[in-house]
């Protein structure tokens, strides 16, 4: 099998150009990504028996603005898309900051046992949240806390996954003599960490901040036991109680919830789609 | 030292040794400065480290023993709580409602996890050719990612319906016989499989091809000088190169398919804590919300909390052992 290495037209093993099958595969998979997407946007636009009526309807409805302004008003979508951008905001916010802060000390900083708690960091990973709900429950209510957004926010403030994802990037990104000269220069560590660090950190800081969004928009476990439909619900919270026919049976109007919830996050991947596609590689890569 | 700081900032290439700028700070001369200094050294790790621990410790670790100590009681919501020993972990072997949630939760983890991962890999592979549109392809692809459990599920559920969703149709032209995907075992497990993996493909399939994209070039050019074809190629070089992103994708997708709650229960409206009529599709996260939330059963819930850990420990074991018995099969 020895053969003298020559090097070949540079075209050769992964750089092939795709041809007409390539296309075709994933034309059929970026259109079972994206059907369901599109028929809950048909079936929010169509009255609630239309929606139930066999054959289910392909084409959008005249109902839409209708069915929008019923569901927003109806059943408080309005608040709950507050709430869940609140929750979501602060979580990513507070993840993004203490992750960066952890990851910067367990990728730059000597600290006796720093070896052993970047394990402990990373097998926390491994913990269902299953695990916590219960005696979380036991203290919330305890503390008059169920239907209020802080029992929410407060188990999320910081994830290890973010303290992962930070170290991984600033061992590479950050270079060891920058901090060191900082130091040399007199500034204490909170000043390097600001004029250093975060100006370092910053297109992973964006991209943690994006995922954890994300998370935190979709999270459903212990929202869905920490809060009520008819309390202070997320989004999440509210469209199962819809589901659930708490409220009401009209299949339009729970589709209408489902397009309102999902609405939001789908316009910034719009926009943001290369960086979020590129954050989740990077994040993947150096696993 | 601003102007340095400030060429960081900028991203340029960290400067030379910086000379310091006339007016500002020296190195600190002062005792009492310097032994600042020295804490600011030695201590500033922790505390940059401490919201993590703190956070965990609070939400996470105690929790976690205290679900342990709950487990071996009798604790109603609201109650005091007796002790009892292993008496619900004995009580979980001898209900047939727990054998069937782990049966459910491991074949729905199956049928939802290995298409998936396999999809994905077949997506990345695609991807990874030179495209035109390829962001489209790669945004589109991932578009079900940031759709939420609970809209996912409420759209499927109606794509799903017996009576008038578009999938029995679609069947009906292709001449099958309508599917209950709601009552019936296999097929309503299929359905919640189905929404675990429309969720998660583009995900992994993003997360395969960033692997794929750090294969070395001459790997395949030298398969290629061997006569290898791209089939050939995918199996012998770029799988084995991308190996360990592929066992962090099983491990990461096993765990969630071991705390699988959203899908089944929305997916089963009003009778979603039990899993359907038949409890055919209850998972073990359903059937511990019932029994603590519904039953009030908390110690009971507890041990179901503590078998998923063990289990998950189970096949973090199992992994260990196979990635050693691999790594010696490699002789490396």
């Amino acid at each position: 099998m020895s053969r003298v290495r020559v090097s070949l037209r540079p075209s050769a093993g992964r750089q092939h150009h795709a041809g007409p099958l390539t296309y075709v595969l994933l034309g059929l998979a970026a259109l079972v990504s994206l059907f369901p997407l599109y028929w809950n946007l048909v079936a929010a636009s169509h009255s609630g028996e239309r929606v139930v009526e066999a054959p289910a309807p392909l084409l959008p409805g005249p109902r839409l603005f209708d069915n929008l302004t019923f569901a927003w008003n109806q059943v408080d979508m309005g608040e709950a898309l507050v709430n869940t951008t609140v929750v979501a905001g602060l979580v990513a916010l507070s993840t993004v900051l203490f992750s960066t802060l952890a990851g910067f000390a367990f990728a730059k900083l000597p600290f006796k046992g720093r070896g052993a708690m970047l394990t402990l960091v990373v097998a926390t990973m491994t913990i269902p949240p299953q695990l916590s709900v219960i005696p979380l429950y036991r203290i919330i209510t305890d503390l008059g806390w169920v239907d209020q957004l802080q029992s929410v926010v407060l188990p999320s403030l910081v994830a290890a996954f973010g303290v992962f994802f930070m170290r991984q990037y600033l061992i590479e990104a950050l270079p060891v003599e920058l901090v060191e000269a900082a130091r040399m220069d007199g500034a204490h560590s909170l000043r390097i960490i600001w004029h250093v660090v975060f100006p370092v950190a910053r297109p992973a800081m964006a991209v943690l901040g994006m995922l954890v969004f994300v998370q935190a928009w979709n999270d459903f476990f212990w929202p869905f036991i920490a809060l009520t439909p008819d309390g202070n619900p997320t989004l999440q919270v509210a469209l199962a109680g819809l589901g659930s026919g708490n409220h009401t049976v009209d299949q339009s109007i729970v589709l209408t919830g489902a397009l309102i919830s999902t609405l939001p996050l789908l316009l910034v991947f719009a926009v943001l789609g290369k960086h979020i596609v590129g954050g989740i590689t990077a994040g993947a890569v150096k696993s | 030292m601003a102007t340095s700081l400030r060429a960081a900032a900028d991203g340029s290439p960290p400067p030379a040794p910086p000379s310091p700028a006339p007016g500002a700070p020296g190195p600190p001369t002062s005792s009492w400065r310097s032994r600042l200094y020295r804490w600011d050294l030695r201590l500033s790790p922790y505390a940059y480290v401490a919201p993590f621990f703190l956070t965990f410790a609070a939400f996470g670790l105690f929790p976690l023993i205290y679900t342990g100590w709950l487990s071996l009681h009798r604790v109603e919501l609201g109650g005091d709580a007796q002790w009892r020993g292993l008496d619900n972990y004995t009580a979980l072997a001898d209900s047939e409602f727990f054998w069937n949630a782990l049966a459910n939760t491991f074949t729905i983890g199956v049928v939802s996890t290995v298409p998936q991962l396999l999809m994905a890999l077949g997506l990345a592979h695609l991807l990874n050719y030179k495209l035109r549109g390829r962001g489209f392809f790669r945004v589109a692809v991932l578009a079900p990612y940031a759709t939420s459990i609970a809209a996912a599920t409420l759209v499927f559920a109606q794509l799903f319906n017996t009576d008038y969703g578009l999938i029995n149709t679609v069947l009906g032209w292709v001449g099958f016989d309508p599917v209950d995907w709601e009552s019936s075992r296999w097929p309503a497990q299929i359905a919640i499989s189905t929404i675990v993996t429309w969720r998660w493909t583009g995900y992994n399939a993003l997360i395969y091809l960033a692997a794929m994209q750090a294969v070395p070039q001459d790997l395949y050019e030298a398969a290629a000088l061997d006569g290898a074809s791209r089939w050939r190629q995918f199996l012998s070089v770029t799988i084995p190169s991308i190996r360990p992103t592929i066992l962090f994708t099983i491990v990461v997708s096993t765990i969630g398919a071991t705390q699988l709650f959203g899908e089944p229960m929305i997916f089963g409206g009003s009778l979603g804590v039990s899993g359907g009529s038949g409890n055919q599709f209850q998972t073990l996260s359903l059937l511990m919300y019932e029994k603590g939330w519904v039953t009030g059963a908390l110690g009971q819930a507890s041990a179901i909390a503590w078998v998923m850990l063990l289990l998950l420990l189970l096949i973090g074991a199992v992994r260990l052992l196979l990635a050693r018995v691999n790594r010696k099969k490699l002789g490396a």
